[in-house]
Formats: structure tokens, sequence, C-alpha cells
């Protein structure tokens, strides 16, 4: 039995860790990748101050942090279900199984698929596919390729891919149909791209979104969008233009671009061939929450943090006892406020180990989440606070509910 | 032709030059020691890491991290094991998973 388990070795896991071991907790961590740092390791990308925020190097530091301290780690191990018998935990892996009284999921976020005629071609892989094999593997995901779907993540990874020397012959939008939806577009994507203007050098996006507060300016700035896209860090975002095919034989050989107009739909002979040999595919993030489902974790839908999320606190407590959960699984955001929240969590397990007096810094270290969103430099939703607030007034609501069903429970009892 | 990223601007060189050699399909390869499967064989120029079971179309990686199982393939007869998971032992054998007699001639 160990003291404390963390499954996920990304950010949140890996500061829960150190967290859990820094007050004297046997802590185990699991993770199915085959090195620890979670979607931490492909990140790379510069601060306001200047700074390269370095993933791998931050994950190492993480990590060696965590082994020092003698945590224990279990990598390219598979979690395959959860289970609660009298407040302890199983885990079942592929290997072992192991128990626990405090389990924390920091399983973090999955990609959303873009279904585009051809998308089964080999060289068609999601963005984050591309992120991992040039910046962690160091390997290039092709010569030359196409990026569907325009977001923070697929901006921010063109400009990697773009760093080491792969050509980024497009960012541009996926045709609509029912599956891509907003994400075909042009009106709503540059809707959601006005709050990442900071990050963009182009004049055009960065004094455009000042200027494009309202839904009027914003359908003008569409319309008045030139064909040819705008240039940001010399990649073209074409968000007048749409892939209706990726084609190949064997492989990726090239997708087929169209001009679509403001509501997204295709105008007609307007396609061209654009060769490429590998395409990217950004359909967005979602938190990957299954266990906590099989572990009956209630959830919600709060659209702000990007889809399903399970209940919980501030504390990173969800309702079941000994389960918590930190990091992308409570909602779409950044590597620094994922690591925030887990200190949170693996504060709350000392305190559910017995350990005493650990108020003050839970509270202290919820403020530093709270500091840490706001000064954050990537955001994936605009409305992140919003969403936070959201999922607090669920708790809140679930808790009165609970006591409310204990009494009525309990009156029927007596008669 | 190397499609290492040999040198990155911000990352700089790369570090590890320890190869192992494993073989795909029955023809030999190099590969970084515990590099991931997906990775080494894209280093070589392979994509295509099997055929759908029913329609024979060829499949490669898709998430590159292990949610999709697209990227499938038998690892010392092992099967369905998710290629951008495995790293890269000396002597591995590996074959394409769910690749049908037939699919494969035509
Ligand atoms: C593809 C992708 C790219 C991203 N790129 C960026 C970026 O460039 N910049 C940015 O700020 N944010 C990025 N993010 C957001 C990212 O989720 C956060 O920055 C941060 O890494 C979240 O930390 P986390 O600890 O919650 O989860 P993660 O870092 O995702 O770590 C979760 C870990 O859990 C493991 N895991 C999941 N399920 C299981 C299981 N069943 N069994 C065992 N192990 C499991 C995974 O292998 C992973 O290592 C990206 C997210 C994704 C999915
Ligand atoms: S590529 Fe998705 S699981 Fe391996």
């Amino acid at each position: 039995m160990d003291n404390a388990i963390i499954i996920g070795a990304g950010p949140a896991g890996l500061t829960a860790a150190v967290t859990c071991a820094e007050k004297g907790l046997d802590v185990v961590v699991i993770d199915e990748y085959m090195r620890a740092g979670g979607r931490l390791l492909g990140q790379l990308y510069e601060e306001p101050n200047g700074n390269w925020w370095n993933g791998i190097k931050e994950s190492t530091k993480l990590y060696k942090k965590a082994v020092d301290l003698g945590v224990n780690f279990h990598l390219n191990t598979a979690v395959n279900n959860i289970e609660n018998s009298n407040g302890i935990w199983t885990i079942y892996t592929e290997r072992e199984t192991f128990h626990t009284p405090s389990l924390l999921l920091a399983t973090g976020a999955a990609e959303a698929p873009v279904p585009v005629p051809g998308w089964t071609l080999p060289g068609v892989m999601s963005v984050g596919a591309a992120q991992v094999m040039t910046n962690v593997h160091r390997v290039k995901p092709g010569e030359r390729g196409v990026i569907i779907g325009v977001n923070v993540l697929s901006a921010a990874i063109a400009m990697e891919l773009q760093l080491a020397g792969v050509e980024v012959a497009s960012l541009t939008l996926p045709k609509t149909n029912q599956m891509t939806q907003d994400a075909g577009k042009p009106k709503e994507v540059l809707d959601s791209l006005l709050h990442v203007s900071h990050m963009a050098p182009s004049p055009f996006v960065r004094y455009g979104s000042k200027l494009m507060k309202n839904d009027f300016m914003k359908k003008l700035g569409v319309n008045f969008y030139p064909k040819k896209g705008v240039k940001m860090w010399d990649i073209p975002i074409q968000l007048r233009k749409a892939v209706t095919k990726i084609y190949g034989e064997d492989e990726v050989e090239g997708v087929t671009l169209a001009t679509i107009n403001a509501d997204g739909e295709v105008v007609s002979g307007s396609e061209e061939h654009i060769p490429v040999d590998f395409v990217c595919i950004a359909g967005g993030l979602y938190p990957l929450a299954e266990l906590a489902a099989v572990a009956g974790c209630p959830f919600y839908l709060v659209e702000e943090l990007g889809g399903y999320v399970p209940l919980h606190n501030e504390r990173m407590e969800s309702p079941l006892e000994g389960l918590y959960v930190a990091g992308n699984i409570t909602g779409i955001e950044g590597a620094k406020v994922a690591a925030a929240q887990g200190r949170t969590a693996g504060l709350s397990m000392a305190h559910h180990a017995g350990m005493d007096e650990l108020d003050g810094e839970i509270k202290n270290s919820i403020e530093w989440t709270e500091q840490t969103r706001d000064n954050a430099h990537i955001q994936f939703h605009p409305e992140i606070e919003t969403g936070r607030k959201k999922i607090l007034q669920q708790w809140d609501a679930y808790q009165s509910n609970k006591k409310r069903s204990v009494v009525s429970n309990s009156r029927g009892g007596i008669t | 032709m190397t499609r290492r990223i040999l040198d990155h601007p911000i990352l700089g060189k790369m570090e590890d030059n320890n190869y192992v050699s494993f073989t795909f399909n029955q023809k030999g390869y190099k590969g970084l020691e515990n590099e991931s499967l997906a990775a080494a064989l894209l280093a070589n120029g392979i994509r295509t890491l099997r055929h759908h079971e029913e329609s024979g179309s060829p499949r490669g990686i898709y998430c590159n991290i292990g949610h999709c199982y697209e990227c499938r393939v038998s690892v010392d007869g092992q099967q369905g094991i998710r290629a951008c998971l495995t790293p890269v032992k000396e002597g591995m054998t590996v074959e394409s998973d769910g690749q049908l007699p037939s699919s494969k001639r035509r």
C-alpha cells in the first residue's frame, strides 16, 4: 500500500508528487508514456520577457526533483481501470495492481479530431503529434505541411515547426460540415483568435484585434480579410480558404484548398492543389477524464473548460473520498496553471493522510493558482474564469443537495 | 537522407547517438535507443505502420501520444502494441498488425 498514487506525470502530476513527497508521503507515479513530463515535453515558445519556455528542460527539472525526493515512477504503464472499496482505491494497470487511500487523476487533455476527407492517410496527424515528433523526438513530421484548424495551439505549433526547419505552407480551415461546426467558419475562428493576438507579431492580427471588439466589426474583418491571407511568423494564415480534401495514393501527397465565404461555404471552381508530404489537424483540446468517469465521479459540461469535467472544488478534491483531480482533466489551461493545481492537490492529499495545519498552505496555493491564471501567456479559452466559477457553483449545489438528501433519507428511516 | 533535426536553434544539438538495430516487416533499420518506434520508423521514412483490418487502407500515427490506437503493431510477437508509446530496443522484431494477406498483396 502506498500513501499516495498519482496517475499522469505531466506538470500537474509531477508537481503533486513533489509536494506529497516533501510532506513525507510515499508516492507512486504511473504514466503510460515512456518519459515523464506529459504534454509539457513538447512545449517551446518565447515568453514576453524574451525567455524561452523549454518544456523538455522544465520536465526534466521536475522529474529529477521528484526522483531525488524518493518518488517511485512506473512509466510505460497504462492504467486501465480504478475501483474503490472500503476507502481503498485499487489501480489496475497492464502490469501490476496498486492500492492507496489517496489517488490523484492528472491525466491531462486529448485532441479532438476533425474528420476531413482523406484524414486516415499516413502522413495526416494531429497537430500535437507533429509537436512531439519535432520537439521531443527531433524527427521532422515531413518537409512541407499544411495545418487544418486555426486556434491557439495550432498557431503556436506552426511556429515551432518553422523553427525546426519544417515548412508550413498554410494554416487554414477545414471545410464546414456537421462535425467541424464553428472550426470551419472564418467569423467564429477570428473571434476565438482575438485573445491570442498578443502572440502575433503580424500587425494585422495585433491591431486588428483592438478594432474588432464588436460583432459588426468582426464580420467586416472577415469580409475584408485578404483572400491570400495574412502572415504570422512568415506562415500564411488563410481564413478565407478551407481544405476540402487530403489526397494521396498510399500516403499524403497534397491537399485541395478552396476559397470560402464568411460563413464557410466553398466558392465553386476555386479549388487548387497544394503539394505537401504531411498534414496536421487541429481540432482543439478536451479534458481526458475517462478514469474519473469509471470511478463514478459526477460530470458537468462546461464549454469554457473544454468539455466534460469531473466535479471538483478549489482544493482539487472530487466528491469521492480520497479521489483528487488536477491539471487539464479539470479544464484546458497552460502548463503553469496545471502545476499550480498539482501543488494544491498534493497538499490536500497530505492533509488527507493526516497531516495537520496545512490549511494556510492550501489557501496560499489556491491563490497562487489564480495569480498564475491571470498572468498566463497562453490561454485556451477567453472565458476560462467563468468556467472555473461554474464548476465551483456545481460543487456547492451538489454538496447542499447531498445534505438535503441525507436529511430526507434519515426522516424516511424514522417513519 | 535524414529526417532528424540534429541541430535546433533553441533546443541545440541532439545529444543521443546510441543507435540500435531492429526489424520492421523483416527489413532491418536503425533507431535511437529508447526513442519511440513511431519516431524511429518515421526517421527512416516509414509512415505506414499497418493496413486497416477490413478496408486494407494504409494507416500511420495520428495522435503520437497513446490516445487513438492508430499505430498498433506487433512487437516480438505480441500484437496490439502502440508504436508511439514503445521505446526501441536492440534486436526488436516489429511487424504490421491486423494486416490480412489479401489486403497486403493488393
Ligand atoms: C497534444 C497537446 C499539445 C499541447 N501543447 C501545449 C502547448 O504547446 N502549450 C501549452 O501551454 N499547453 C499545451 N497543451 C495543454 C497541456 O495539456 C497543458 O499545458 C499541460 O501539459 C497539462 O498538464 P497535465 O499535467 O494536466 O496533463 P499532461 O501534461 O497531459 O499529462 C498527463 C499525463 O497523463 C498520462 N496519462 C493519461 N492517461 C493515462 C492512463 N490511463 N494511464 C497512464 N497514464 C496516463 C499521459 O501519458 C500524460 O503523460 C497541450 C495539450 C495537448 C493534449
Ligand atoms: S498514434 Fe495514437 S495511439 Fe499511437
